[in-house]
């Protein structure tokens, strides 16, 4: 059986076997979890369903958090898109519209897949649905993504962290583009150590990235955030598609991740005490929700 | 860990450990309860659950919990007028409560039976929680596993009878971790028994007959 304790070993497995990270995964916790390959691709496929319900939920015009300070980012973005896909083009702004649906989803208390956490929602299903709905690739193929996916999540929760409140959000939105990028990787036909490059390139490339949360509310910046995270995982999967590959392998990438959350002052850990949530706005907009006290 | 921690749960949002977390806290009271009418709930709120309990719907999450609804539940959202149609009065305190986690929660409870109970516990990360006291006794579970309580008279001889039952019973039963807490020597006493796997249906029936055990619940791995 696996122990998810490097990313090195994910591949070298994989590479033995001759078999994609996802059916490697796939099999292995099958065995773990004493169940049937099928009962636990069929429990992945549910994931997935609730995602694209999150989306749709998510993008209506008239949602809105629960604080009232968010609302609406969806809703703008999918129309955005679908004048011509701005910038970034049809795809990217498409996807970017889907990751701040299910982040809005979430704000306003409904149903999300934590991915790995509920603050980091929207970046797995804004890369995977994207490449369904947008690039034609089989639901199935996504939802062995989603084994890749977890995978290496399972690796950066074992070697460094998940969680805002420990790691900063390096270890939110930081692991979810970490794992949607291998998940894009292995979609796209790459190798398994191309995924570890491309989680290598997302991690190192969000290496710092505090948890601030406005009022300690999962809302700002964390649906922007999950955008910027969605863009990481599309381009250092890029990246490692085009054979540029990581000089720091993942493994020292994630080590380095937990080094850093360890020095990282607590006021930049999930405590609204430093970064946006302390700026003037940041505390202004805190009181106008939780009022003086 | 498995698979599914990471991609995964399905949650009512917007917070693992301030949503998903209470609602979980709220179901270990939802098992004490047992099915039993709810008159009220008084619910502590310390630390961070206590700052930002409404923005998280965190007030919500631990009532829905305790009225038997999941992490998953969209009645979340509307968990407060829910207890109210059914007759549940509830109040949320603030209050620093020393030396626990940052989100922590204490849920009272009183039936319409006359009992009352108390679970406190804190939400730790990723919707996982670690319950630290059951009506006055330590104890320490974290819902990962399934989880036996046996609430039992501190004598000689009660433990032994219900790891004998489990074993002989049930051979493929294994405990990953048992925990003992009692009130006093001779007093109430209870025993935290996590397995793994799935309980076989009969065994904490079966438990509750043992001499000497006042009752007996499954904490379900949620």
């Amino acid at each position: 059986m696996l122990k998810y304790e490097s990313i090195a070993e994910l591949v070298r497995a994989a590479q033995e076997r001759g078999v994609r990270i996802s059916e490697l995964v796939l099999a292995d916790q099958a065995e773990a979890m004493e169940s049937d390959p099928l009962a636990l691709y069929e429990k992945m496929e549910l994931d997935l369903m609730v995602m694209v319900d999150s989306v749709k939920a998510g993008r209506q015009r008239d949602q809105k958090s629960m604080s009232g300070l968010t609302g609406g980012e969806g809703w703008r973005m999918t129309a955005y898109a679908e004048q011509g896909g701005g910038l970034c083009g049809p795809l990217m702004s498409r996807a970017i519209a889907r990751a701040l649906s299910v982040a809005g989803c979430n704000a306003s208390m409904g149903r999300i897949v934590a991915a790995p956490t509920a603050g980091s929602c929207g970046i797995l299903p804004g890369c995977l649905i994207s490449m369904m709905e947008d690039r034609g690739l089989p639901e199935r193929d996504v939802v062995m993504a989603m084994f890749t996916a977890g995978a290496f999540g399972m690796v950066i929760a074992n070697r460094a962290s998940i969680s805002g409140a420990q790691g900063g959000c390096q270890a939110e939105c930081g692991s979810a583009a970490a794992m949607a990028a291998a998940a894009l990787v292995e979609l796209m036909g790459g190798s398994p150590a191309q995924c570890a490059d491309a989680c290598a390139i997302a991690i190192a490339n969000q290496l710092g990235l505090v948890c601030d949360p406005v009022a300690g509310l999962v809302e700002i910046p964390c649906i922007k955030r999950n955008v910027s995270g969605l863009m990481i995982a599309f381009s250092s999967a890029d990246l490692a598609l085009a054979g540029i590959g990581a000089r720091i392998p993942a493994d020292e990438c994630l080590d380095a991740m937990r080094q850093v959350g360890d020095t990282m002052s607590e006021a930049l850990r999930e405590t609204a005490k430093g970064g946006l949530a302390a700026t003037p706005t940041g505390v202004r907009l805190q009181k106008q929700v939780f009022g003086s006290d | 860990m498995n698979i599914f921690d990471i991609i995964g749960p399905v949650m009512i949002g917007p917070s693992s450990s301030h949503t998903a977390g209470a609602v979980r806290l709220g179901r270990v009271a939802n098992k004490l309860i047992d099915g039993r009418e709810v008159r009220r709930v008084e619910i502590t709120l310390s630390g961070s659950f206590a700052q930002t309990y409404k923005g998280h719907g965190t007030d919500r999450a631990l009532l829905a919990g305790i009225m038997g609804y999941h992490s998953y539940s969209p009645e979340i959202r509307d968990a407060l007028s829910i207890a109210r149609e059914r007759g549940i009065d509830y109040v949320f305190l603030k209050e620093d409560l020393k030396g626990a986690h940052p989100n922590t929660a204490r849920i009272h409870f009183f039936l319409r039976d006359g009992e009352e109970g108390v679970v406190q516990g804190a939400s730790v990360g990723g919707g996982n929680i670690l319950v630290s006291l059951i009506n006055g006794m330590h104890v320490a579970f974290t819902g990962e596993n399934n989880t036996i309580l046996v609430m039992h008279r501190d004598k000689p001889g009660v433990i032994a009878a219900v790891t004998h039952l489990m074993h002989f019973e049930y051979a493929d039963l294994n405990i990953s971790n048992f925990h003992l807490s009692r009130e006093r020597k001779g007093g109430d006493a209870i025993m935290t028994i996590e397995i793994d796997g799935l309980p076989p249906e009969g065994l904490v029936p079966a438990i509750r007959e043992i001499p000497d055990v006042t009752n007996a619940i499954l904490i379900r791995r949620v």
